[in-house]
């Protein structure tokens, strides 16, 4: 009896001891919307931080799919108790933003922590999406990525094609798809028809999306998407689609599968897609720059990125905010931005994580990574290509997918699909107005 | 039947094989697909069962998919409390709401009568944005609680036991009153025991009802653990990058239909009695 | 209706109906009323400002092309749900009647899909119809028909009816076959004699008395398709192609949920309200008619 009360005594005292230990680290509570893969590398970059020092330890919890992970965080400040760390997609920034009670600025946490923090040191064409016209961040940029040319190298071959010479303008690849479908291949097709075909699509061609600076200066900006270069390319896709040199691939990227069996031979998706695509597709393929039209002056520009940044949510302690400065310092390290870059194929926030990479000579290796970087950085951004900000932009975007399935089930004309996307989208942007009074 | 014309009754069968046959096709190749393997189904898909059943069910069960963080195991358990908690809730609650409306005179009893009554005309589907709120409020997102209440009340179950004891002779009551009994005495000792039928109808018709509830679990659950394998089902369809793993899904998708399944061919004598009962 | 014996009891009645009442309160009567007033606000998701809109929510979603659209969907869609659903259980139900060997496997194969959720019933339904993957649409390419609901929002719409029918069959079945076994065989057995061929019978005699099954049927096929058809939609088609399938539920959901517009999805619950209570009332005026007839 007395050797068991001596085990009990030293269990309590280990439970004790462990508890006391919780207790003296100060939890910071970080949601995401990273599964499978990815989420496992969130996990890891949590841990490694909670490894390297004894007072903070991060807690990162999957909370579903971007939309989920934002409503779920939204919920929670609404019930006052809000996580410190919410990634929140590259769309709804405008709705943080306009959240001023429930939004801390990155920059302000970052101020008051003390902690060293240049933001120069970030990628410019990343942060700017996530900044104020005066310079200040305001979210952490975490997964970033930007729209890139995929074309199957094997295909290019049997179709008497050069695989190291991929399509630079739009022509070029109607061109190459007529070849291509001559021999068996369905043309090409394109992941994130939206974000693609028409938001980067603007920046691309150095034409506004929306005015004031693309919704940057201010709420009062208005959708002028329906501009004739837009509906050009647009109704030029919806002929090919009749032509069956073009094939749309549905929502979102559902379209991914007809380029990793082979179905299509080129295919314009996000650059974090290179990974999946390496590990799905049982042929060669190669990357490029994004096509363009060649009589347009404004292209090439440069694109915007996609993907989401971590805002920091109010009403914590100033030693929480000092964790989160501490551990967005860490995030930020070339060390962890360079693996993170290399392991996923999102886009390095900082210019060191990227000369970094490529002083491994990683981009010799796997050229295709540094396809967006290239093209992300092709230019000083203009104010039509620095980044979107409207409100109510989730629900745009599903208007905008809307009006483009008709127009491809040829029940529109690109100029009618435009202007009622156009149209439509104006009335969310007074709402949003409206209501961020 | 009144005459005999033998063309007629093979066409009857023949009518009633087709139907049987168009109801269970999906079924059936959904059972297929659950027995080959990713490759087999995208590639070449047989009609013939394949070789990988054991194995899909395996690692559905105990791994689960690679996009959803739990297992098919822990998703059936969640399901299962989900279901029993809202079948034994409502039929607890409702029992005892019943009781009072039909047994005792006291002020406001109609009022409440007709309280619960309009619930009747407010599916959780139109209201759904303010009582996600409320959850959210009581703190009872991605919690068991949380699955269960908000589904709980239910007017259709007080109405058929307020139905039942209508119909339960009053001599009984008299009779109990006359023993001495009290009403609580009554109630467990007569009339729970007679309305052991009813209670069985409502539980094999509320069972699937809770089992197969689909947006509220979808609204309030974020953590994995807490997942309803609906939920999750629709999770391993929602794959980013890459190819949705089919044979998982498959098998999780009649996993998920055994269950009420069962219950509708075990219990179906009851099963009827309770949908003609309760939609009535 | 009332008992002629009951109990007195100074609390425990309360104590009884308490439990029901709360939840009731707490979540129906609660949160509808906060429907209501949401739906007369403009409010922006973390609930830092709300502005009195009066009306103006329910201006913008009937003067929102996408809306007016949504609810020429959901007549649509709940028809022929309705339709197919009925149609077809009637046809079975009529020769499950005829049976008299092996009545009762046919009823347990049949009546069992309504087990099923409507959730999983879209998987079973995408699966057949998947471009990549499916087997029917496999088969119908090997045809010459191309099939992509994806894109071509017909065939999505049929997609979606035919998952949300498929598994009402067995409801409508149930009923049908419980209306058609309470008819007094008496009165078939007297036409027959007359010389009336089985169609003429139940065209004259059966089905003129199975109308107050049928329009009970009707009801609630609707109602079913209005509200529990929401797996259905979200699992096979969110709304798509081109909002073809984007029913008022759907809606809801959508815009309040993804797109974070409270006040005007708040507004369309309020329509959806009003639209189950006509339909409530529709079905109790007819049952209060049965009970008289």
């Amino acid at each position: 009896m007395k050797k068991y009360r001596f085990l009990l005594v030293v269990a309590l005292f280990i439970l004790g001891v462990s508890v006391t230990s919780a207790q003296a680290l100060t939890e910071i509570n970080w949601w995401h919307a990273h599964g499978g893969r990815l989420g496992e590398k969130v996990s890891a970059i949590a841990g490694d931080f909670n490894k390297l020092q004894n007072k903070y330890r991060v807690v990162a919890t999957y909370k579903g799919n971007y939309a989920d992970t934002m409503t779920a965080g939204i919920a929670a400040f609404r019930s006052k108790n809000p996580p410190h760390i919410l990634q929140v997609f590259e769309v709804g920034t405008a709705t943080m933003m306009a959240a001023k009670g429930a939004i801390k600025p990155v920059y302000e946490v970052m101020g008051e922590s003390g902690l060293p923090f240049d933001p120069n040191a970030y990628l410019p064409t990343v942060t700017s999406y996530y900044t104020t016209p005066e310079g200040k961040m305001l979210s952490m940029p975490f997964n970033s990525s930007t729209p890139i040319l995929y074309f199957n190298k094997e295909a290019f071959k049997k179709a008497g094609l050069d695989p190291n010479k991929p399509p630079r303008t739009w022509p070029e690849v109607a061109d190459y798809a007529r070849k291509l479908v001559k021999v068996g291949y369905t043309g090409f097709s394109t992941a994130w028809i939206s974000w693609i075909h028409l938001e980067n699509f603007s920046a691309w061609h150095n034409v506004p999306f929306g005015t004031k600076a693309n919704g940057f200066g201010g709420l009062d900006t208005e959708f002028v998407f329906n501009s004739p270069l837009h509906v050009k390319h647009i109704q030029q896709l919806a002929d090919w689609q009749k032509e069956k040199i073009f094939i749309y691939g549905g929502r979102r990227n559902l379209g991914n599968a007809k380029f990793s069996s082979g179905e299509v031979a080129m295919y314009t998706e996000s650059s974090a897609g290179y990974a999946g695509f390496k590990k799905t597709c049982k042929f060669d393929f190669g990357t490029s720059m994004l096509p363009y039209w060649p009589d347009a002056p404004g292209a090439p520009q440069n694109t915007i990125i996609g993907g989401a940044s971590l805002w920091v949510m109010t009403g914590h302690t100033p030693d929480e905010y000092r964790g989160v400065a501490t551990f967005f310092t860490y995030l930020s390290s070339p060390a962890v931005q360079a693996d993170w870059h290399q392991f996923t194929g999102y886009l390095p926030i900082t210019t060191d994580a990227y000369y970094l990479t490529k002083g491994q000579g990683v981009y010799e290796k796997k050229p295709g990574m540094e396809t967006a970087l290239k093209q992300m950085t092709l230019h000083k951004p203009t104010e039509n290509s620095k980044g979107l900000r409207f409100g109510n932009f989730v629900q745009e975007r599903s208007i905008i997918y809307g009006e483009l399935e008709a127009i491809f089930a040829g029940k529109k004309t690109a100029q009618q699909g435009l202007d009622a996307a156009v149209k439509a989208g104006n009335k969310l942007l007074r709402k949003f107005e409206k209501a961020n009074k | 039947m009144v005459e005999h014309r033998p063309w007629l009754t093979f066409l009857t069968h023949a009518v009633l094989i087709s139907g049987m046959l168009l109801l269970v096709f999906p079924i059936y190749v959904t059972f297929v697909a659950s027995s080959h393997s990713l490759d087999e189904i995208t590639s070449n898909f047989s009609l013939l069962p394949g070789s990988h059943l054991v194995e899909n069910y395996t690692r559905a069960l105990n791994v689960g998919s690679k996009d959803v963080g739990a297992t098919v195991g822990t998703m059936m358990l969640n399901s299962l409390i989900m279901a029993l908690g809202i079948t034994i809730g409502k039929i607890a609650i409702s029992l005892i709401a019943a009781y009072a409306i039909v047994y005792f005179k006291f002020r406001f009893r109609m009022f409440f009568f007709w309280m619960i009554f309009i619930t009747l005309m407010l599916p959780v589907e139109v209201r759904i944005l303010p009582t996600y709120k409320v959850a959210a409020d009581l703190n009872i997102l991605d919690s068991y609680s949380g699955l269960i209440f908000p589904l709980i009340a239910s007017a259709t179950a007080t109405f058929l036991f307020r139905q039942f004891f209508m119909t339960v002779p009053d001599e009984l009551c008299e009779a109990a009153r006359i023993d001495g009994s009290g009403p609580i005495r009554f109630f467990f000792d007569i009339l729970l025991p007679m309305s052991r039928t009813s209670i069985a109808a409502l539980f094999v018709i509320l069972f699937i009802y809770g089992w197969n509830q689909y947006l509220w679990p979808l609204l309030i659950t974020t953590d994995e653990s807490y997942y309803t394998l609906l939920i999750g089902i629709k999770r391993m369809l929602d794959v980013g990058e890459g190819q949705a793993e089919w044979q998982i899904i498959m098998a999780s998708t009649i996993l998920a239909m055994i269950p009420p399944v069962l219950v509708v061919i075990f219990m179906q004598k009851q099963f009827v009695k309770g949908m003609t009962e309760t939609e009535k | 209706m009332e008992k002629r014996v009951v109990f007195k009891h100074k609390f425990l009645p309360y104590l009884l109906v308490a439990p029901q009442i709360a939840i009731t309160i707490v979540f129906f009567i609660w949160p509808a009323s906060q429907a209501v007033y949401q739906s007369v606000l403009q409010e922006d998701p973390f609930g830092l400002s709300a502005t009195f809109v009066g009306l103006a929510n329910f201006v913008d979603i009937f003067t929102d092309e996408i809306y007016l659209h949504s609810i020429y969907v959901t007549a649509v869609f709940s028809l022929s749900v309705a339709v197919i659903a009925m149609s077809v259980s009637l046809l079975l139900a009529a020769m499950a009647d005829r049976v008299i060997k092996g009545a009762t496997a046919y009823k347990t194969l049949i009546i069992w899909p309504y087990a099923v959720a409507p959730a999983v019933a879209g998987v079973l339904w995408y699966f057949l119809f998947n471009p990549t993957v499916g087997i029917i649409a496999l088969y119908m390419k090997v045809l010459g028909y191309e099939w992509n609901h994806s894109l071509n929002g017909g065939q999505a719409m049929s997609l979606v009816v035919i998952a949300a029918a498929w598994r009402e069959i067995s409801y409508n079945f149930l009923f049908f076959l419980a209306g058609l076994q309470a008819i007094p065989k008496p009165f078939i057995e007297a036409a027959a004699i007359d010389g009336a061929s089985p169609l003429k019978r139940f065209w004259t005699i059966t089905f003129p008395l199975l109308s107050p099954t049928a329009f009970f049927l009707i009801v609630m096929n609707i109602v079913y398709a209005f509200f529990d058809t929401f797996g259905v939609i979200h699992v096979i088609t969110d709304g798509g192609p081109s909002n073809a399938t984007n029913i008022m539920v759907y809606k809801v959901y959508h815009d309040g949920f993804l797109g974070l517009d409270l006040g005007g999805s708040a507004a369309q619950s309020v329509v959806l309200m009003i639209i189950v209570i006509s339909l409530t009332v529709i079905q109790f005026r007819y049952i209060e008619r049965k009970v008289n007839y």
